[in-house]
């Protein structure tokens, strides 16, 4: 039967429409033209002041140290988290699926406040710290429900051999269990990383002084600096840098599916 | 096992998650309610005494007109990405399983990139003299003097192409699990494929249709970026408000009252499809969960 051709033209549409703000900024970046309307000849100019912008490399430091510790609190919660909701189907679970759940579909601004509210009560400064903690928070629920997907395929008779042949559960788990399912939590840790490298909105409301991050310096060049075309180059920067970071945790993803034997 | 050592063991694996997001997120969204009914301190700070004075002061009439703002760009953000993700979906749920795959990563690729990058990007084709408008003039479709920037189109414009996505990926999910024969049935019958599209395709994802609603209008409520940078003065919405109390005004209480609207305005529509995913089973929701690529950065959102 023919097919209606309607709704692939649509996707094709939307596909354009998803990236073309990308491309558009991507192309800009190299632009001579300052606002981009035309294109005005090839230039590495602006890449060249992002260079030189001490500030920008302070933020970068910045959102590195924060995504690293926030990357490894967020896999070592995450993993604990994933393990104990595949092996119980209790109460405490279902208490503790909500728990993981809920961040993720509340808006980020009421995390950002109700964060901030918090550490004013408890009176502590606002800081890399506080930025640490926060980010920590949003990761754990995505790294939990990648690790858990993985685990979904993971073949539970793999233990069972283990236990057979005289392991112990501890054992069993960090020779067996661990290294299978290393590739899901690398994969969910490097979603946390890109996670918290473009975290914006949390960010901002418990930064304090001297704790920018590369979102954050965006935000305020786009604010109050008229350096448009150097944003671009950050901000290709950027994307670039999620790209190869959402590919990487594709790939892990994979390699654990070909390796896990197949059931039934 | 021991029965008790089980139970050990399972307290000891859940305790880290479950301290760490009781300190770190409940604690603190209850927080933002009590803190509503305190007063603010004159350095910024939270009072000690209770009242209902920041409360009794949101019967302002400025509040409901920015609420009722949110509500309906938030609506029209989720009919705007529900009607474009339905075709999308369909499209891609009738590929084969390689092109599948290929197309959702190609859809969710975007969308974990900066939340304030896409934006800005968006500020840069609609700018004046920006690409976008570039374009337009060059087809006589603007006059050289229109802005395209700052105003409640431009929000709306943002917010569909930031959530798309989110509609995409359940409507797709559902799709997936579609028996397309039904739609081949149908047409054999006589229907015409538009027909056949709207009386059998979506009432058969309708679980994925929900869920898309879910998922657009929750971020959309609780947007700040987007009419941050590129909506205008007369298009506030709540989370301008929230970051106006909380930075440059420094009334907490005040911020905590129109956070606490805001989460009402999340948890109830939430809280009903907690209720309709219960009867699901558990990994029909973390499967939801995931094709939602569970990303809101938009929360960003």
């Amino acid at each position: 039967m023919k097919r209606n051709p309607f709704p692939l033209i649509v996707l094709f549409l939307v596909l354009g429409f998803l990236y073309l703000p990308i491309i558009v900024l991507t192309a800009n970046s190299f632009n001579l033209s300052r606002f981009g309307g035309t294109w005005e000849g090839f230039t590495l100019n602006w890449y060249q002041q992002l260079i030189q912008d001490n500030q920008v490399w302070v933020a970068f430091v910045n959102s590195l140290l924060i995504a690293a510790g926030a990357t490894l609190a967020s896999c070592v919660l995450g993993t604990t988290a994933a393990l104990a909701l595949h092996k119980w189907n209790t109460r405490l679970q279902n208490v503790h699926y909500g728990l993981i759940y809920t961040p993720l579909v509340v808006p980020e601004i009421l995390m950002g406040i109700s964060l901030l509210l918090t550490f004013t009560a408890i009176g502590m400064d606002c800081g890399l710290h506080t930025i640490f903690l926060a980010h920590t928070t949003f990761c754990v629920s995505y790294v939990t429900m990648t690790v858990l997907s993985r685990l979904q395929d993971f073949d539970d008779s793999l233990i069972e051999a283990a236990r057979d042949l005289g392991a112990n559960a501890w054992v069993s788990f960090l020779k067996v269990q661990l290294p299978l399912l290393l590739p899901g939590i690398i994969s969910g840790g490097l979603l946390a990383f890109t996670l918290s490298i473009d975290d914006f909105v949390i960010t901002f409301f418990v930064a304090g002084p001297g704790s920018s991050t590369l979102p954050l310096m965006i935000y305020s060049m786009i604010k109050h600096s008229p350096k448009l075309p150097v944003i671009n180059c950050l901000s290709t920067v950027m994307l670039l840098l999620t790209f190869v970071l959402v590919l990487a945790s594709r790939a892990f993803q994979n390699i654990k599916q070909q390796k896990t034997p197949q059931r039934g | 096992m021991p029965m008790r050592n089980r139970r050990w063991t399972e307290w000891a694996l859940s305790a880290p998650s479950v301290f760490w997001l009781t300190i770190f997120f409940v604690i603190p969204t209850l927080l933002v309610v009590a803190i509503s009914f305190h007063s603010a301190s004159p350095d910024g700070g939270i009072g000690k005494e209770w009242t209902l004075q920041t409360w009794r002061h949101l019967s302002n009439p400025n509040y409901p007109a920015i609420v009722w703002r949110t509500l309906w760009i938030s609506a029209a953000t989720t009919a705007g990405c529900v009607v474009l993700a339905l075709p999308c979906a369909f499209a891609i749920a009738r590929m084969q399983k390689k092109w599948r795959a290929v197309m959702a990563g190609l859809i969710m690729l975007p969308f974990w990139t900066s939340f304030v990058v896409r934006v800005f990007a968006w500020r840069l084709l609609l700018h004046p003299e920006g690409f976008l408008k570039h374009l337009l003039l060059s087809l006589n479709l603007a006059e050289p003097d229109s802005q395209l920037l700052y105003n409640s189109g431009a929000i709306l414009l943002v917010s569909i192409y930031s959530f798309l996505p989110f509609a995409i990926m359940p409507i797709y999910a559902a799709a997936e699990k579609f028996d397309f024969s039904l739609l081949e049935a149908a047409r054999d019958l006589g229907a015409k494929s538009f027909l056949a599209f709207r009386k059998i395709f979506i009432p058969g994802i309708r679980r994925g249709v929900i869920s898309a609603t879910l998922m657009v209008f929750i971020p959309s409520v609780g947007s700040y970026v987007i009419p941050d940078l590129v909506g205008g003065k007369n298009s506030e919405l709540i989370g301008n408000k929230i970051y106006q109390r909380t930075f440059p005004d420094r009334n907490l209480p005040h911020a905590s009252a129109l956070s606490a609207i805001m989460a009402i305005g999340v948890l109830l529509p939430l809280g009903a499809v907690a209720l309709f995913l219960k009867r699901q089973d558990r990994n029909e929701a973390l499967r939801i969960a995931e094709s939602n690529g569970v990303k809101q950065r938009g929360g960003a959102v």
